[in-house]
């Protein structure tokens, strides 16, 4: 039986970096815990022999000549970005201050 | 000049204007400027289209007008207009995926499928409505409102792909591209009296195709007519390079199998676990009816068990969410879209959070939330791990039907399509809505959706859906054309006929 509490829906949050609010905090708890209780049958039909599939078309290694090519136009890039400073995307501080 | 009115003209199907084009009975600026005036009439209500490109798309079929003036040879599909999904990149108009969080980006590249579309001279309308990251089956998670069915505005015109349906029951184009991630062609198209095809995954390129779960999502044709898709089908499909995903071989003959609706002899399996229980009467009633045609028409019909479709959706609902989790993390504020929160102050992991929190809706936080969880460790084995092995299950019930039957049929919903805001804060009742769609996507082999009725209790479209092995897309236009032409034969009219005049 899933129980998902409000304290995990909170870490999930942050790792998923999502700055819930309260109601929303409490609409998820239990709104996932309602999905994944629907949902953990899965572990009841596959046995340990039972190879996994992580793709429908298994292919291995596929490679392309190793030939350069231009990249994206710089303009059309800085067209579609938020932020943009001395030719480059300007980003928030990335470090702490102390 | 053209003697045809506008009302006549955006009702005809896609072949059908390719020959009134060919033979120069009709120009496509004005049949575009048919479905532009058309657009302009009924979009306000119905709500298919995001953007819409009216001068690109009035230059592009003025230049085609004007080879085909000169007696330059031209694609079948040169002139006819179509409406494209958000989802998909092309350059000159934004691409947002119905999220808030891209509003009005423009994409420096064109994906490949509207690279083919041009080469084929097709004459790109706009955008069309969507759920958020095409999650969802009733097109109300856009981030721009919701889409109305042509059938009845009260409605839904399902999902993922609403607004690419909605855009053909209402005459707007008659042709659409949707994306197909556990049902979003397919479901929309039964919910809307339309024809839509997923075929086999990695038949048709990914490639600018904003990922939602790149394991199961695919493109594909969405149209009024079998042969329409099958012709726009063959437009967009084929090996691509630069989607490492990308079957490279050739195209099943899917235009050859849209034009022969011969199926004497053909084994048709009926999935016993795709019936019954949580099936709308007048779906099974519709449903019934079309099986005994299929027997009618000489083909051989047996039930067959498909065991493991029964745990498809709880696998699906762990493998989607975590694949999105991933790809959605590019959504970050700080290389294209939305930033929120920059004040000069705020760190980035605080921008990257206010930014995701105000760019993104209900569905797609809940769904990066479920996934988060289903790849977090201690959790790990347990719902992504299981949730892998029973793909492995439904691609060996499929390969176990397809050992005796050609192909499979089920109802493509269980319901016709539902009221607006009678699910969507109901996660499990949506999710239901796509419980025939999903193992096609996870076993990677193609399907079709298309209309057979309307059921008897509220007078609303049925879809029958058609399964067939990977790269064997040619059968399920074989077995479409033909249930088609025996429906168009008994009704006297295409069932579209009866949508609305709206």
């Amino acid at each position: 039986m899933a129980n998902i509490t409000r304290e995990q829906v909170q870490h999930l949050a942050h790792l998923a970096r999502l700055e819930l609010t309260e109601e929303e905090t409490a609409h998820y708890t239990d709104q996932l815990s309602a999905i994944v209780e629907a949902v953990e049958h899965v572990s009841e039909v596959a046995a340990d022999d039972i190879p996994p599939t992580s793709h429908p078309v298994p292919m291995t290694n596929v490679f392309r000549e190793d030939v350069a090519r231009p990249g994206l136009d710089r303009a059309d890039v800085q067209a579609g970005a938020p932020s943009w400073e001395d030719d480059r995307f300007r980003v928030p501080r990335i470090l702490d201050e102390d | 000049m053209s003697v045809i009115s506008d009302a006549d003209l955006v009702r005809q199907d896609a072949a059908t204007l390719s020959s009134a084009l060919s033979a120069g009975d009709i120009t496509s600026v004005e049949l575009t400027q048919a479905c532009l005036n058309r657009i302009s009439a009924v979009d306000g209500t119905i709500h298919a289209f995001l953007h819409v490109d009216t001068d690109a798309a009035l230059a592009t079929a003025q230049d085609v007008d004007r080879r085909r003036a000169a007696g330059e040879e031209l694609g079948r599909l040169a002139g006819v207009p179509l409406a494209l999904k958000d989802v998909l990149t092309m350059r000159g108009v934004p691409t947002t995926c119905g999220s808030r969080i891209l509003e009005g980006w423009p994409p420096p590249y064109d994906s490949t499928i509207v690279e083919r579309l041009r080469a084929a001279d097709v004459v790109i309308l706009g955008k069309t409505n969507m759920d958020e990251f095409a999650m969802g089956s009733s097109t109300e998670h856009s981030g721009y409102g919701p889409t109305r069915n042509p059938w009845d505005v009260e409605r839904i015109p399902g999902g993922s792909g609403g607004g690419s349906a909605a855009a053909l029951a209402a005459f707007e184009a008659p042709l659409a591209i949707g994306t197909d991630t556990g049902g979003s062609i397919r479901q929309p198209a039964s919910v809307t009296g339309t024809v839509g095809v997923k075929p086999t995954y990695g038949a048709v390129s990914r490639y600018g195709l904003v990922a939602l779960a790149s394991s199961l999502d695919q493109a594909g044709p969405c149209a009024r007519s079998v042969m329409d898709a099958a012709l726009l089908h063959e437009v967009i499909a084929g090996y691509d390079p630069r989607d490492s995903t990308s079957i490279n071989a050739p195209v099943p003959d899917v235009v050859a199998g849209a034009g022969n609706g011969d199926i004497r002899g053909m084994r048709i399996g009926l999935v016993r676990e795709l019936s019954g229980e949580g099936y709308q009467p007048g779906v099974r009633e519709r449903f019934d009816q079309a099986v005994a045609m299929l027997t009618d028409l000489g083909a051989e019909v047996v039930e067959v068990s498909c065991p493991h479709f029964d745990y498809a959706l709880g696998a699906y609902y762990l493998i989607l969410p975590s694949e999105a989790s991933s790809n959605l993390a590019r959504f970050d504020g700080m290389r294209y879209g939305l930033r929120a929160g920059d004040d000069g102050e705020a760190s980035v992991e605080e921008v990257m959070s206010r930014t995701r929190e105000v760019g993104f809706g209900a569905e797609v936080k809940r769904r990066i939330m479920l996934g988060t969880y289903a790849l977090s460790s201690g959790y790990y084995d347990a719902y992504y791990g299981q949730a892998q092995k029973v793909r492995t299950l439904i691609s060996r019930d499929f390969a176990a039907a397809f050992e005796t039957v050609d192909v499979l049929v089920s109802p493509t919903t269980p319901t016709t399509a539902f009221k607006i805001g009678e699910k969507v804060d109901d996660p499990l009742a949506m999710y239901l809505n796509d419980i025939a769609t999903i193992p096609v996507n996870l076993a990677g082999n193609c399907a079709m959706s298309l209309p057979i009725g309307l059921a008897r209790e509220d007078d609303l479209p049925v879809g029958l859906q058609i399964m067939a092995p990977a790269q064997t897309d040619d059968r399920l236009y074989r077995v479409g054309a033909a249930l088609e032409e025996a429906l168009l034969d008994k009704r006297g009219h295409a069932l579209i006929e009866e949508a609305p005049a709206l």
